[in-house]
């Protein structure tokens, strides 16, 4: 079966690629993209793009949490590949801190085989950096790359000790894999539940102090440097973080980064208003001040980071439903990144479509070393539709996701994921998105 | 309560704002002084000033909260607080009910939440919640029908406290505006010490704060008070001399030496109450550790008004409760 679609502006920065293109798909593969294709012979939809839709590759998100096995309560493999189609997202790599963690070939097959059984985002498991995500000993790394690890993490916590990152950087460059740090003190951490400075302060909130995070931060890219292995930092939030990852990069060490949606959307300033002390607000990282916010922009325009990517934790509503102190970390963020990054990042004029597209799937797929951010002749097929000028409003009871923790509802934001076609099939069209129903 | 004071009578004027006063409070649940106007903080001290008469009356009751139901409902230890609410409650003719859980019975299964919404199904008319966690009230405002009262949420607010201190204070100068106010001790840890940073920089005084700097919370100065760790600096020519407990139960690492040395350097001594303005006052919350942040001679001495504290504590939560309950207005609706 091929479908050929006609009339959009084809943005595929991997390809140079910026302009009125056709894109033809034959099963699961690009097959053409050129200017004014004619309708090839034998069986093809031919679907008209509608004015101002944008096509895309798939976006990658290279750091969600799908819960599966173990906290199905919050989401499962089949939930979150939903939530993740419904933003936009044809392949999520997933974070190994399930219950137990994915720190053996048995649980790699099962998360891959309840996303094959879910038939929607290509999920990329990312398996622990040592046993039980204990910090004391390597995980059999070389088995979970032959069973289909894309990385390794003990996202949740940092990779414990110096020597232990070491190894892993060592050792998983046999296998070319990232070794992906949730970057974070636990001495200066201590029981920090909110960043540290005024808002924490006037709310008698323990204080998460940014250098917990910058500390660790250059830590890993010193060790980048002594390995030659390769770090990517989690969630980046810091402004003293971006210069630690500035520098290995001038350096020439193997240091790439994220940062979230909500850390160059938000400040500290929301643990106060809308709402005193709202859960959907904390996060580890956590929401940091107006100059770390200022400076994650800034590494997003001037290319030092590499990846936007949600960290998308979804948590039950009773879990949130407690003391902050008390609740857990983490929102829900799949479905509100695309609005977000035009919102906040497109339409102002901060970066191009072209730097959206690298950030939120060239570079996440060449980081991980898998196929797509590319819709060159015969990449796979998956490919996002984009509705720049179409506004919705994020209401947390109708995300697609198990859990409804965001901070974003009720906000209102113009740009839009329209449609999302994963190996030439389409999963996912957005009744927000007028015209989107002709990619079904 | 060794040293006499003159107590202004409640018309005396004590706001700079040209605001007209206030007649009744805006909010209906009282989770911090954070969302209290100066007109408000003043009704709830002018208010006070009536409750203080019943104190001294053979008959220490008024029937103005019959028939409403309290629930005092603390979840971290308390004796001033809790006895002092009770006392309030009972002397408007309130009927009372005392919760006291640990935490530990909390851990082990049921929410905040849904303990709230157990005892909400009784239909009480307010709860006075005191919890380890800040932020506590505000999460039950949301959940509750009940009038919600702070009485101490984690490291976030204590706001009868700060009232009570307010309503000592004036007592003693007839003012607030223009006073030095010295805080000192663990800032970082203390509620009593947000709410009445919040309530006092409200009504015009000028507030030092002084500790050791592992014990200042990060930002502090842009809530507009003078922060130092020099305690002379923070004591010279004060008009009030404020001390805060250390928390020794929420010392979870080394923010200090020894107690020792921390009385050496920061402890309230007679040599250094003298630098104040003769006319100063010595507050405490209380409980004191005498010997770490206060010496004995001080606490105890002339110029000591922290037994005053807890006597006042009693007319101020009369008044809040008062107020919460709808004040003069519903009064007159019944």
């Amino acid at each position: 079966m091929k479908r050929l679609l006609k009339g959009g502006r084809v943005v595929d920065p991997a390809n140079g690629i910026d302009g009125a293109f056709d894109v033809l798909i034959d099963g699961d593969r690009v097959a053409r993209v050129e200017k004014n294709l004619p309708k090839p012979d034998g069986e093809v939809q031919v679907i008209d793009v509608p004015k101002g839709f944008v096509v895309v590759p798939g976006l990658v998100d290279m750091h969600v949490h799908l819960r599966e096995p173990g906290q199905e309560h919050k989401e499962t493999i089949a939930t979150g590949t939903k939530s993740a189609v419904a933003g936009g997202f044809t392949a999520v790599a997933c974070m190994p801190n399930t219950s137990p963690i994915n720190d053996n070939a048995g649980i790699t097959e099962f998360i891959l085989k309840k996303a094959a059984d879910a038939g929607l985002a290509r999920v990329y498991p990312i398996g622990a950096v040592s046993r039980g995500s204990n910090g004391e000993f390597l995980a059999d790394i070389a088995e979970l790359h032959a069973a289909g690890c894309v990385a390794i993490s003990d996202d949740g916590r940092p990779v414990a000790t110096a020597l232990l990152m070491r190894r892993a950087l060592e050792y998983a460059s046999m296998f070319d894999m990232p070794v992906i740090d949730h970057c974070e003190d636990p001495s200066l951490k201590a029981d920090g539940v909110a960043h540290e400075g005024f808002h924490a302060s006037a709310l008698g909130l323990p204080g998460l102090p940014g250098a917990a995070e910058t500390v660790m931060v250059q830590r890993d890219v010193t060790l980048a440097g002594l390995t030659k292995g390769r770090v990517h930092i989690a969630h980046m939030s810091t402004r003293g973080s971006l210069r630690a990852v500035q520098d290995g990069k001038a350096q020439g060490f193997h240091v790439t980064c994220e940062v979230a949606p909500h850390h160059f959307t938000l400040t500290d300033a929301s643990l106060e208003k809308p709402l005193q002390f709202d859960t959907n607000c904390k996060m580890n990282p956590p929401l940091r001040e107006q100059a770390d916010v200022d400076a994650m922009l800034r590494g997003i325009i001037d290319g030092s980071v590499d990846a936007i990517a949600t960290d998308h934790a979804p948590h039950h509503a009773d879990e949130k439903a407690v003391e902050f102190d008390r609740a857990p970390f983490g929102i829900v963020g799949l479905e509100t990144c695309v609005p977000i990054v035009f919102e906040k990042l497109v339409h102002p004029g901060h970066i191009t479509l072209a730097r959206a597209i690298e950030l939120l799937s060239v570079n996440p797929a060449r980081i991980l070393r898998r196929p797509g951010g590319s819709l060159a002749v015969g990449a796979v097929a998956d490919v996002t539709v984009l509705a720049p000028e179409a506004s919705t409003t994020i209401v947390a009871s109708r995300l697609m996701s198990k859990s409804k923790n965001t901070p974003f509802g009720g906000w209102t934001f113009r740009g839009v994921t329209a449609a999302t076609i994963v190996g030439g099939r389409t999963v996912f069209t957005n009744p927000d998105a007028p015209g989107a129903a002709v990619f079904a | 309560m060794t040293k006499s004071s003159s107590s202004p009578t409640s018309s005396e004027p004590v706001v700079v704002a040209d605001a007209p006063p206030a007649t009744r409070l805006k909010h209906r649940h009282l989770l911090g002084i954070a969302d209290l106007t100066p007109e408000e903080i003043v009704l709830i001290l002018d208010t006070a000033e009536a409750m203080q008469e019943i104190a001294h009356r053979p008959i220490k009751k008024v029937p103005t909260l019959r028939g409403r139901t309290v629930v005092n409902l603390f979840f971290e230890p308390s004796t001033r607080t809790r006895t002092s609410f009770e006392v309030a409650e009972k002397r408007l003719s309130a009927d009372t009910l005392n919760v006291a859980i640990a935490t530990s019975s909390v851990v082990k299964g049921e929410t905040l939440v849904d303990t709230a919404l157990n005892l909400e199904a009784m239909s009480p008319d307010m709860i006075v919640l005191r919890h380890a966690s800040s932020g506590a009230c505000h999460l039950l405002s949301r959940v509750c029908r009940s009038k919600i009262i702070n009485a101490g949420d984690g490291m976030h607010e204590h706001p009868t406290q700060a009232l009570l201190d307010a309503f000592t204070i004036r007592r003693h100068k007839g003012r607030l505006g223009g006073l030095k106010v010295a805080i000192l001790g663990d800032l970082l840890h203390s509620r009593v010490l947000r709410s009445n940073v919040l309530l006092l920089t409200r009504l015009g005084a000028e507030v030092w704060v002084c500790g050791p700097p592992t014990l200042v919370p990060p930002g502090i100065e842009r809530l507009g008070v003078k922060v130092t760790s020099v305690v002379e600096d923070a004591v010279r020519d004060a008009d009030v001399i404020m001390m805060l407990r250390i928390q020794l139960e929420r010392m979870q690492g080394a923010f200090f030496p020894s107690l020792r040395e921390y009385f050496n350097v920061f402890g309230m001594t007679e040599a250094r109450v003298r630098l104040a303005r003769p006319d100063a006052i010595i507050m405490h919350p209380g409980p004191m550790n005498r010997g770490v942040e206060i010496a004995s001679e001080v606490a105890d001495g002339p110029f000591s008004v922290i037994l005053e504290q807890v006597a006042n504590g009693v007319a101020v939560r009369m008044a809040v409760l008062y107020l919460l309950a709808g004040g003069a207005e519903d009064e007159a609706a019944a």
